[in-house]
């Protein structure tokens, strides 16, 4: 390492930072480790795979250790981590029709192909403060599991399979709008080049693949109140893994592992442009890493949204939504306002002392032209 | 047998791999061939917060060498917080040495200022750049904005000039004063005092701009037209420092940072901080003259 030249500010940010150590372990207690993190913080796992755009479970939970559970900072330490990767592959187009289901639900049908399948889910709960969990211990747990396991009967579970869509369903009856030739769908990679807008939607899905889940949910939630008056039905929500592949050197298309992710396609009714031409259904599409319901509800009802810029509704707008929905750049710009910012205050300073200055010459002036004309 | 890397992540050298620091080098080339033009770029995520200084550590990674001196300064001063945090990720990574000397620095990163002495032709100077769009005050939308720069329609950032003159008597612009670069871009210079803005104008050093979050580089080659935006009969001005002076050095001739003491005592002290050591010092200095600081006579020079 070279000369490195130090200043004062140098000491101040280094013992700054040993005193932000010092707070996330002042309490002298055990580190939690991080396969506990993965276990039993899995849904903040998901938020910072899904946000910081990679899928790695437990660098995640480094992350949010290191982040003393900071959701927005951790995602960012895995976007700057991701960074340092080199980009081999691309992998093949991920078919969410071969998800390993655990758990699918539509709003719009009773029954669906395969049944509404509940899975894992805190919806029907009643959400009161279970103070148990402040004393739950490793026996508790253990106990827990073994009743869980004793329940199942290996003789009666099904084999694996998966299911067809629902809107699978309604494309067969043709009341999906055909695919608008006009549409741009290139693929881009956001990653790798600057968005452009409009944006392809291969672009806006991306973009908020990688959003933060709360602004999706400010501007969805908009939208659904009636700033744009998206009117959504749940198609279908699904939670499971799917398959990942690329292709290799050869050509052949190689599996190098699996993921979870949920999706989450929105039925909404549209109006048609031209006269004529019937008021299809339209599907809005959600796919994010994890397990995040909010994440990809907020995503398909967005990207019906966007599909209409006409309305003239905040969530309506692509540069609205997909640039001020990006977590690490939002969280980035609004806490850079804590650096100092002197000179450029001086620079205002200067212009507003002599526009005052000029204000209160030209108020002195009436005032003595008054003063003069009552003396008249 | 396989080898365990799994925590033995190894940097590249400057951070970012060498495919990306080759698109951020033939981005910057095409910058420096249109002057004034935002060129779209990757704008990898960098382990510093977004808004904090990214787009200024792309470049200087990307263009940084093993034999460039560093230099950094925020607002105009080395020992600025960020500045000292960023100095280190670039030290940390490139092994580069680092100074607070402006002469003697290769390659300088700046956010808000443009250093007091005149840098040569052998220096480059980064700039870290918040809002690349001039055009974003009057028009918010970026489709319409790129519009608006390919036919070089500019009445509207015409028009906010004149309003802030007929409502306030001033173009109240203050930092980050808009320029036309090569008489074809407005550009914005990122937010400099006007102090330093006419400093661009004609000089000898390459002036790289870096908008990370914004995905955006531009670049004002050496020996370009550079003009802030005027009227005829409403002229450019810059920050009026003739009543105030440096209470270190009694100099008057620099951009002057506003403090106060524990009393509210209002003083002023030279915002560019190795010039300021070097005044102290009695150093000799050689300083970017234009004729903006030249006509005030009453520095009594």
């Amino acid at each position: 390492m070279g000369y490195v030249a130090v200043k004062g500010g140098t000491e101040a940010i280094h013992n700054a930072s040993e005193l932000a150590e010092f707070y996330r372990v002042k309490g002298d207690t055990t580190p939690i480790d991080i396969k506990q993190i993965r276990a039993q913080m899995r849904l903040a796992i998901d938020k910072v795979m899904g946000e910081g755009g990679i899928y790695a479970p437990e660098y995640a939970a480094i992350a949010l250790k290191q982040a003393e559970g900071d959701v927005y900072e951790a995602a960012f330490i895995l976007r700057a981590f991701r960074t340092t990767l080199q980009r081999n592959y691309y992998s093949q187009v991920i078919n969410t029709r071969e998800m390993f289901v655990k758990r699918k639900i539509s709003a719009s049908f009773r029954e669906i192909p395969g049944g509404q399948i509940l899975g894992p889910t805190r919806d029907y709960t009643q959400r009161t403060l279970d103070t148990a969990k402040a004393t739950e211990t490793v026996i508790d747990i253990k106990t827990f599991l073994d009743g869980f396991d004793a329940k199942i009967d290996p003789e009666k579970l099904e084999g694996i399979s998966t299911f067809g869509k629902v809107i699978d369903l309604l494309q067969q009856e043709g009341l999906l709008a055909p695919v608008d030739p006009t549409e741009d769908r290139s693929l881009v990679d956001i990653t790798r080049e600057a968005i452009k807008f409009p944006a392809p939607r291969s672009a806006r899905l991306q973009m908020m693949a990688r959003a933060e889940t709360g602004g999706l949910m400010a501007l969805g939630y908009s939208s659904q109140r009636g700033f744009g008056a998206v009117h959504p039905t749940v198609g279908e929500l699904r939670y499971g893994t799917v398959p990942v592949r690329v292709k290799d050197a050869g050509g052949r298309n190689r599996y190098i592992g699996k993921i979870e992710v949920t999706e989450n396609e929105m039925i909404t009714g549209s109006k048609p442009a031209k006269k004529g031409t019937p008021p299809y259904f339209t599907i809005g599409y959600g796919l994010c890493f994890g397990h995040n319901e909010t994440k990809v509800i907020c995503m398909s009802t967005l990207d019906t949204a966007m599909r209409r810029p006409e309305m003239g509704a905040p969530a309506n707008d692509q540069e609205f939504v997909l640039y001020h929905t990006e977590g690490v750049e939002a969280m980035g710009f609004t806490n850079h306002l804590k650096l100092p910012h002197y000179v450029t205050f001086q620079s205002s300073l200067s212009n507003t002392r002599a526009a005052v200055e000029r204000n209160n010459k030209t108020n002195k002036e009436v005032e003595q032209q008054m003063i003069q004309m009552q003396s008249v | 047998m396989i080898e365990n890397t799994k925590y033995t992540n190894k940097y590249n050298f400057a951070f970012i791999d060498e495919a990306t620091k080759k698109e951020i080098r033939r981005k910057l080339l095409k910058a420096v061939a249109i002057p004034g033009h935002q060129v779209p770029y990757s704008s990898p995520e960098m382990p510093i917060s977004r808004g904090w200084g990214t787009g200024g550590l792309h470049i200087t990674l990307a263009v940084i060498g093993k034999e460039d001196v560093f230099k950094i300064i925020d607002q105009g001063s080395d020992a600025s917080v960020n500045a000292c945090n960023l100095r280190e990720f670039v030290n940390g990574m490139t092994g580069c040495k680092t100074t607070f000397d402006t002469a003697e620095a290769t390659l300088i990163q700046t956010r808000h200022r443009i250093t007091e002495e005149e840098l040569t032709d052998k220096q480059i100077i980064v700039f870290q750049v918040p809002l690349p769009e001039p055009l974003r005050m009057v028009e918010r939308y970026e489709y319409k904005t790129l519009q608006m720069h390919a036919e070089a329609d500019y009445a509207k950032m015409y028009v906010s000039l004149y309003e802030s003159y007929v409502r306030h008597g001033a173009i109240m612009q203050g930092a980050g004063y808009p320029v036309m670069v090569n008489g074809r871009y407005i550009m914005s210079p990122s937010p400099i005092p006007r102090w330093d803005t006419p400093n661009l104008n004609q000089a000898q050093t390459l002036f790289l701009f870096g908008a990370g979050r914004e995905k955006r580089l531009y670049a004002v080659p050496p020996f370009t037209d550079v003009e802030p935006l005027e009227f005829e009969d409403v002229n450019f001005e810059i920050e009026d420092f003739s009543k105030s002076e440096c209470y270190k050095t009694g100099y008057k001739k620099a951009f002057l940072d506003e403090i106060y003491s524990d009393e509210g005592e209002r003083k002023f002290v030279i915002s560019d901080s190795n010039f300021l050591d070097k005044k102290s010092e009695k150093q000799e200095t050689h300083q970017y003259s234009n004729k903006y600081i030249d006509q005030l006579q009453e520095y009594g020079l």
